[in-house]
């Protein structure tokens, strides 16, 4: 069995040690162990009945810590006991812990790192590296985690929304590290999906199928960024952009548009054209302005400025740029975007040297300062 | 999270509040403020916002290329007058207020006397990675 398939198990054996009545916090301990036992044992002799194994192995060791004053857990004679018949309950436990690990009293970082570890099934270490913190601060951040849910009853129901800002997060920003955070987001979203029938994480699985069908394009073998419109689109990934595009299609067709839906829109656009030229600009245009309405975010309309620009000119797009807080980390680089496409290439320069100096990290960096390079080596 | 870098000085940062050597307190004073550190630091870490932290001994020496088959020019020890890194640490928090707040509380550290040092510490953000989503 293939690691992330082991992973996919661990929301529903942790429902059912909550279930049992199991506390929260011990019962994703005796999982983790059950999983690593999984992974040692598995390969020379696969159980017939996955969950049921991990089901009763992680009883085991959750009856095993809780009688064991000193709390370490017995690491042995596990493995030759029959396995259990695995409950399978009602209601929807993977739901509830996708809630319970979102839960609004935690901090972005927190609910993060709790979501990969109970209900992705990853170590402490992995998620450690992935963030580039020691092992032991991550351990810490999840253990403080527990503690802030160990009084939510994991029968409330919870928000969808909140869920779907932590997956959009461990998508957008993960880290690099052994774990591929992107396809892990993915796994994690697709397994909500199957979960709960709700437009928006249809529309957020869209989006993260469509820009990682751009994955391959979007560096340079060293690093560099490559902007969208000198992306290879020949290597974009063709399976992935038919299923988000399929995804979305059926989410937009039940006509409750959310934010999510509507970025994954203009990521289809993006998908849908062989060239920037011939990208759709003035749908992208109304897919911003949508956004706009839902969200009333000033990135957004930062990015609208930009598809005015290719939609109506670069000066009607400097026009849309000018009624946004130019304090936004991109707006200096995008108003030198603007300027060279209006052909004053002497301003485009000087903003993108300062865009360079104000960008929020590395690759964008690099990439300015090799623009504002390439315009005054002219 | 963001990560953020706290620089303290042995040299190069303004001047103190309280601005007494090292090599002028008493062992006590010296123990509480080591004391102090490491406490500070094992708190971070029970938060989950430690990353790193270490200390660098005094002796420092610009190097740099001479031309191919020459030795390395070496410039130092540093001078007197030169900018001096003493030692960082390394946090990864929430947001830019958390880590002011945080660098706040470390140069509260006790020196001669037992007061607070006040020491003045630079707080510089480490860039992030690039974002998946940006169009």
């Amino acid at each position: 069995m293939h690691e992330a398939q082991l992973r996919s198990l661990t929301p529903s054996v942790l429902g059912v040690l909550v279930r049992r009545g199991a506390d929260f916090a011990a019962a994703e301990d005796a999982v983790q162990d059950a999983l690593v036992e999984a992974v040692r044992v598995w390969p020379a002799d696969p159980p017939r009945d996955p969950k049921g194994w991990l089901v009763t192995v992680a009883w085991r060791r959750f009856l095993d810590a809780t009688r064991s004053d000193a709390a370490r857990r017995r690491r042995e004679d596990v493995v030759e006991e029959e396995p259990g018949q695995g409950p399978v309950p009602a209601v929807d436990d993977t739901l509830q812990l996708y809630f319970l690990c979102a839960h609004p009293s935690l901090t972005p970082a927190s609910a993060v790192a709790l979501t990969l570890r109970a209900v992705g099934g990853l170590t402490t270490r992995q998620i450690a590296q992935a963030y580039l913190v020691p092992e032991a601060t991550m351990a810490q951040r999840i253990s403080r985690a527990k503690r802030t849910v160990s009084g939510v009853r994991l029968d409330q129901p919870g928000d969808v929304a909140t869920v779907l800002r932590v997956l959009y997060l461990v998508f957008n920003e993960g880290y690099s590290g052994d774990v591929d955070l992107a396809a892990e987001a993915i796994r994690l979203t697709r397994q909500l999906a199957a979960s709960v029938d709700h437009p928006e994480v249809a529309g957020l699985l869209a989006l993260m199928l469509l820009h990682h069908s751009r994955r391959a394009t979007r560096t340079t073998p060293e690093g560099g960024l490559v902007p969208l419109a000198e992306q290879d689109r020949d290597r974009w990934d063709t399976r992935a952009i038919a299923e988000g595009v399929e995804i979305l299609r059926a989410a937009l067709a039940r006509d409750r548009l959310g934010e999510f839906q509507a970025q994954a829109a203009i990521a289809a656009l993006h998908a849908d054209a062989p060239t920037t030229e011939e990208t759709d600009w003035p749908q992208v245009v109304e897919w911003y302005d949508e956004l706009a309405r839902l969200t009333d975010s000033p990135v957004v309309r930062l990015n609208r400025a930009v598809a005015v620009g290719e939609a109506d000119g670069p000066r009607a797009g400097l026009a849309a740029l000018a009624a946004v807080d130019d304090s936004l980390p991109r707006h200096t680089a995008v108003a030198a975007h603007l300027h060279e496409r209006d052909g004053d290439l002497a301003t485009a320069a000087r903003l993108y040297a300062e865009a360079a100096h104000k960008a929020p990290n590395l690759a964008e960096r690099d990439h300015l300062t090799r623009q504002a390079a390439r315009l005054n080596a002219r | 999270m963001a990560k953020y870098l706290l620089l303290k000085h042995y040299r190069g940062a303004p001047a103190p509040v309280n601005d007494a050597p090292m090599s002028e307190w008493t062992p006590d004073e010296i123990s509480a403020h080591v004391r102090y550190m490491n406490d500070f630091a094992a708190r971070l870490e029970k938060t989950g916002e430690f990353v790193d932290s270490q200390a660098l001994a005094p002796e420092g020496t610009f190097v740099r290329f001479d031309g191919e088959g020459r030795p390395p020019v070496t410039d130092g020890p540093f001078a007197e007058t030169k900018d001096l890194i003493a030692g960082w640490m390394v946090i990864d928090v929430d947001s830019y207020e958390r880590a002011v707040e945080l660098a706040g509380e470390l140069s509260a550290a006790p020196g001669a006397g037992g007061e607070p040092i006040h020491e003045w510490l630079e707080l510089r953000p480490f860039y992030g990675t690039p974002s998946t989503i940006t169009e």
